[in-house]
């Protein structure tokens, strides 16, 4: 064999065993590349083709130590606690199982307990979701990255004044704030967990797309586990059925509450530990979904002005007059949202823009014009009956939406046509965060107060 | 002399603008620049080089994209951004004012040495 055709096949394994590294593998060209350049570099000075190909090895450092440098660098390539041997302890590591699963416990007979024990039974369970179950994951993430005391409290606090604003508020049985507290207080701790998620850096904008990427994954997890809960409890109202017992009260009572809140940190933990399973399928299913979504988008709006020519030639307009309607179309820009974040989390922000980033304008520019629709009739509903704590709340969250949207489509329209980095996208989605984390909070504490806890 | 590891953590991101700023370059060819530079003291090992562009690139102070060598191998090109020029006025000023105030304290405490000495 050839000196060259053995430094070729020396430098194939070299290629092959750092590829392995997944921090490192989607560099690994630019590497070899380097590599090439010294092992030229040093034959050039005199070395013979082995002499070259391991001290240019040797230069360009030790493996460990440069994969943690690109996972640094490349956080969304995997989590940094699979790479970072001294960031919290791993997710394989079966402590963290057993964490996960007696918070699971902790979570599930928290609101087998509430129920049994609040005034309000189940229902009174049910309004205080957010501060029974996740608190839990809370803890989850507040031990798995060791916070630190100021972390702690930053988080459990919110928590402690939640719990405190959904059952000391004189609320009327029944009425609407509290459900809006309620369900408003769930995206507020959820953000909080968030805290805890980045270990108390929640300045970051890493930590925060990170965390974007693992609720994202999570409700992945959590919808699986769903399907698979729905099977179960079908068969075991079947079989018990069969035999003349009823196991209604058993599945109403104990199967689904206490799996719905135990299965929160079942996904949780499921997302840092089986990591690549749904780094795999995220990308797949933005990718899938985001097309038949824009698809969605423009036929609605397309049905929107046949059915508005049509039905102002009769004098009156009927689409976005009904509020079942307008809670829709809220849940569809949210969506939108959702899915777009979904896939810038889970995007290499050093590709160059493609057909994706593409559709994303025109599915960006299609929920504008929802949005904008749901916004006019909306004002217009107002200013014809008046306004209640539901509307406002939805006015309230329809503009912050509003602003994203058009902040996002403009960056988005720059980005593809190479005048924004993408880094820029993501700033602007991450500074979110805090925005939506202060409107709801707005909504949980104060909208009662001002409506008079109708 | 061993030039501390933060020491050279703190000054690889100017030294790298810098070197992009005499023009477009590749990965080898800056790290023979550091060399030839520092007369050989400031190292670190090649690999590290790597993640700093793609940090530099995310940042938007250089621009990257694959070109040819001579020999027709494929190479990453790096060359500085309108981005990167400012980073690099703000990065001098910083420095600047470190290199200054060290300059300063040093060369003052040798003042003050001889004058002690002159003193006893």
């Amino acid at each position: 064999m050839t000196g060259g055709g053995q430094l070729e096949e020396r430098i194939a394994q070299w290629r092959e065993f750092v590829s392995r590294r997944d921090a490192i593998a989607r560099d690994v060209d630019e590497l070899e590349s380097h590599l090439r350049d010294q092992i030229d570099g040093l034959q050039a000075s005199g070395l013979a083709p082995d002499e070259a190909f391991l001290i240019a090895v040797k230069r360009m450092g030790r493996l460990d130590e440069l994969s943690k440098e690109f996972a640094r660098e490349h956080s969304e390539r995997l989590w940094k606690q699979l790479v970072m041997p001294d960031a919290a302890p791993q997710a394989s590591d079966p402590r963290s199982l057993w964490l996960a699963l007696g918070l699971a416990v902790g979570a599930a007979l928290a609101v087998r307990l509430a129920a049994v024990l609040l005034p309000g039974g189940a229902t009174g369970a049910l309004i205080n979701a957010s501060v029974l179950v996740l608190p839990f994951l809370a803890i989850h993430f507040l031990v798995r990255r060791r916070a630190s005391a100021v972390t702690t409290v930053a988080v459990l606090v919110p928590f402690a004044i939640t719990a405190v604003v959904l059952n000391a508020y004189p609320f009327a049985p029944d009425g609407m704030t509290q459900a809006l507290s309620a369900m408003h207080a769930v995206v507020a701790m959820w953000l909080v967990v968030g805290i805890a998620y980045a270990g108390g850096d929640w300045r970051s904008g890493r930590a925060r797309m990170d965390f974007i990427r693992f609720s994202g994954e999570w409700l992945v997890y959590y919808a699986l586990i769903a399907l698979g809960g729905a099977v179960i409890t079908a068969i075991t109202l079947g079989v018990f059925g069969s035999i003349g017992i009823d196991a209604q009260p058993f599945v109403g009572e104990w199967l689904l509450p206490c799996g719905a809140a135990g299965a929160v940190l079942i996904a949780a933990w499921l997302v840092e530990a089986k990591q690549s399973v749904v780094e795999n399928i995220a990308p797949v299913l933005t990718k899938v979904f985001t097309p038949l979504f824009t698809l969605l988008l423009l036929a609605l709006i397309g049905a929107w002005i046949v059915q508005g020519v049509t039905a102002s030639s009769e004098g009156t307009i009927v689409v976005f007059g009904e509020r079942d309607l307008l809670i829709i179309f809220d849940v569809t820009v949210i969506f939108a949202l959702a899915l777009l974040l979904y896939s810038l989390s889970a995007r290499d922000p050093l590709q160059p823009p493609g057909w994706f980033d593409r559709l994303q304008i025109v599915l960006l520019a299609s929920v504008l014009v929802v949005d904008v629709l749901v916004l006019v009739s909306m004002v217009g509903r107002i200013a014809e009956y008046g306004s209640s704590p539901n509307k406002l709340a939805s006015l309230g969250l329809n503009v912050i939406l509003l602003v994203n949207l058009v902040g996002a489509t403009w960056l988005q329209a720059r980005f593809v046509f190479g005048r924004e980095r993408f880094a820029a996208l993501e700033s602007w989605q991450t500074a979110f965060l805090p925005v939506y984390l202060a409107w709801t909070a707005i909504v949980v504490a104060i909208f009662p107060v001002i409506f008079g806890y109708v | 002399m061993r030039i501390g590891k933060d020491l050279v953590a703190a000054v690889a991101t100017p030294l790298v603008l810098g070197i992009l700023a005499e023009g477009e370059s590749y990965g080898y060819a800056i790290l023979q620049r550091v060399s030839e530079l520092s007369d050989g003291e400031l190292e670190w090992s090649d690999g590290m080089l790597y993640p700093l562009l793609h940090r530099l690139e995310r940042l938007g102070y250089v621009e990257a994209s694959w070109g040819m060598s001579p020999t027709g191998r494929r190479r990453r090109h790096y060359r500085l951004s309108a981005g990167g020029h400012a980073a690099i006025a703000d990065q001098r000023r910083q420095w600047e004012v470190v290199s200054d105030a060290l300059k300063r304290v040093w060369d003052d405490r040798g003042s003050a040495r001889v004058a002690l000495a002159w003193a006893a």
